[in-house]
């Protein structure tokens, strides 16, 4: 484990993923370690649909964002960018999708 | 059967889906528990619309008997139904034969008799047709306006149906059910709803044990087994030393969903927002406060798959830290030189065909919005071309060939020789697919869209 370094969303988290739901939506979730990243992760003025518009070139009035604080959980969904199983599809199942929500990194205290 | 009515339900889901196996004994366990009826999903959009574009499984037909054969004979002992929805990954027709067959050669085999239903749930496009023009097809975001074209365009088009179908399947008889598309919850919510459990706690809890045993501590332990009654349901592991936990079971309601508290089914909407979660003790889950809202219009969605064009693929590899170091410049020339090469040759312009270089290692998964850098160490380079018939897009590939094999950097003076995975480098995927519907059709009965056929007694028997 690095001690020293920016801090990421991942290194706050329990476990972030990405899936897709159904043929048309990709869907990515952040299961923060406590009520303390949780805050982090859920402050709107930090993640939003903006930063993830930005993170995944996609539009920004599609993203639904969820935040569910009984599970320190924020999900975020939106439409796949690429029809899935299309020439242009390099992720079939949207699971490494994560990745760059992830390594977003937190701003710092 | 009795008369009396029923005061709880306890659906038995043996793993996620029919095929991926699961430990004997956690079937045993199940039935030890006192299971009402065994509900298991066979398939799914998961995987992309070549299943169902093709109507080919994504299982081996050995994984499906194997899981078969224990749960039959497990729903013969205990005398309690065995509910199997989306034959054959895709719910076709095809699917839910090529399933019943499977059943059929299984039955005969352990000496079983059990009755079996086959609900048929493939759609006519001209019906459909009709259907549209009564302007009884919605969109579902993010697609919009369905045109009857794209219909005609479809290999195979399925409704997915709730549970009502299985429903009228069991009430005619049927011990075995082999349901085409169905909602992954509608299987495990069919005999709880038909025995008088309550809408909200029935389609949570079908949601829950959707994926088996997912929503436990050891997922690769086997199924899990769910309690409805009156008031809520409880669920645990069939596994003795894995556990749901509150935290586990309420996250599964995130899985592969858009909306994490609100889940549209064919006859209404489950509303989980209200739902809380409560620990019975260190392995079992209690829930309550799960709602149903009833729809004004019951609704049967649509999937079709069409073919989009033919792919031949090709793979080759660099690890020469020169290339690396300008890599992506180097699959920009890699892509103008093929472009210009199938020009001369073919006589063919961007617009006749298509093709998307990858490049493993570096970018391929995530392309611009990979966060690394640096130069990788190694990286596959593979090609994916698609044409309106095989002979071009192989044709493509193979005029790719020299440049995967040879094609050097701007700087480079000579030609370098990168390594090929494969020989012959080209591999012919056939034809390539997608899904192009995902509309609803409101429903004049919650069953009119769907055929039910009953066996009383086996094929082979």
């Amino acid at each position: 484990m690095a001690e020293s370094g920016p801090t990421t969303l991942g290194d706050l988290a329990f476990e972030v993923r990405s899936k897709n739901a159904g043929p048309f939506w990709v869907t990515m979730e952040l299961f923060m370690r406590d009520a303390e990243s949780y805050a982090i992760a859920a402050d709107e003025s930090f993640l939003n649909e903006h930063t993830v518009a930005e993170l995944y070139g996609v539009d920004e009035t599609e993203i639904q964002m969820f935040r569910i604080p009984s599970l320190n959980v924020v999900k975020i969904s939106f439409p796949r960018p690429v029809s899935q199983a299309s020439l242009r599809d390099r992720d079939i199942h949207s699971g490494q999708h994560h990745v760059p929500l992830a390594t977003l990194l937190v701003p710092a205290t | 059967m009795d008369n009396e009515p029923a005061r709880s339900v306890r659906v038995l889901t043996p793993t996620g889906m029919l095929g991926a196996g699961f430990p004997e004994a956690t079937v045993e366990r199940g039935l030890e528990l006192g299971a009402d009826v065994i509900a298991v999903d066979g398939g799914s959009t998961d995987s992309g619309p070549y299943y169902l574009g093709a109507s080919q499984p994504k299982t081996t037909r050995a994984a499906v008997a194997r899981d078969l054969r224990v749960l039959l004979k497990a729903a013969a002992r205990a005398g309690i139904p065995l509910i199997v929805g989306s034959c054959g990954t895709s719910g076709t027709d095809n699917g839910v034969d090529w399933v019943s067959e499977i059943v059929a050669d299984i039955q005969a085999d352990e000496g079983l008799s059990l009755p079996v239903a086959r609900i048929y749930s493939e759609q006519d496009a001209d019906r459909l047709k009709e259907q549209l023009t009564a302007g009884r097809i919605h969109p579902l975001p993010p697609l919009g306006d369905l045109q009857p074209d794209t219909l005609d365009s479809c290999t195979h088009i399925v409704g997915m149906m709730g549970h009502e179908p299985i429903v009228a399947a069991i009430e005619a008889g049927a011990q075995v059910v082999l349901a085409g598309r169905a909602t992954d919850t509608a299987v495990a919510a069919a005999y709880p709803l038909m025995k008088g459990m309550p809408a909200g706690p029935t389609w949570h809890a079908s949601k829950i044990v959707e994926c088996g045993g997912q929503c436990t501590s050891d997922p690769r332990a086997g199924g899990v087994l769910a309690t409805i009654d009156t008031d809520g349901f409880t669920i645990e592991p069939l596994d003795p030393t894995a556990a749901c936990t509150p935290i586990l079971v309420a996250a599964h309601m995130l899985y592969e969903t858009v909306n994490p508290f609100r889940m549209r089914e064919p006859d209404g909407t489950l509303d989980v927002s209200e739902a809380t979660y409560t620990a019975l003790d260190d392995r079992t889950v209690r829930v309550e406060g799960s709602r149903f809202h009833v729809a004004d219009q019951h609704t049967v969605k649509l999937e079709g798959a069409r073919v989009t064009g033919y792919e031949t693929m090709s793979f080759s590899a660099v690890r020469d830290p020169h290339i690396l170091a300008q890599i992506d410049d180097w699959a920009d020339l890699l892509r103008a030189v093929l472009t210009q090469r199938v020009e001369q040759t073919l006589g063919l312009g961007e617009d006749k065909y298509a093709f998307d270089v990858r490049l493993y290692g570096h970018n391929a998964v995530l392309e611009q919005a990979d966060p690394a850098q640096g130069p990788p160490r190694e990286v596959g380079v593979m090609l994916l071309v698609n044409a309106p018939d095989q002979e071009t897009a192989t044709a493509v590939a193979k005029i790719a060939n020299p440049l995967m094999l040879h094609l050097p950097t701007a700087d480079m003076h000579y030609l370098p020789s990168l390594a090929f995975a494969t020989s012959p480098a080209e591999i012919e995927r056939g034809p390539a697919y997608e899904f192009v519907l995902n509309h609803a059709v409101d429903t004049t009965t919650p069953t009119d869209m769907f055929r039910i056929e009953i066996e009383e007694t086996p094929r082979h028997g």
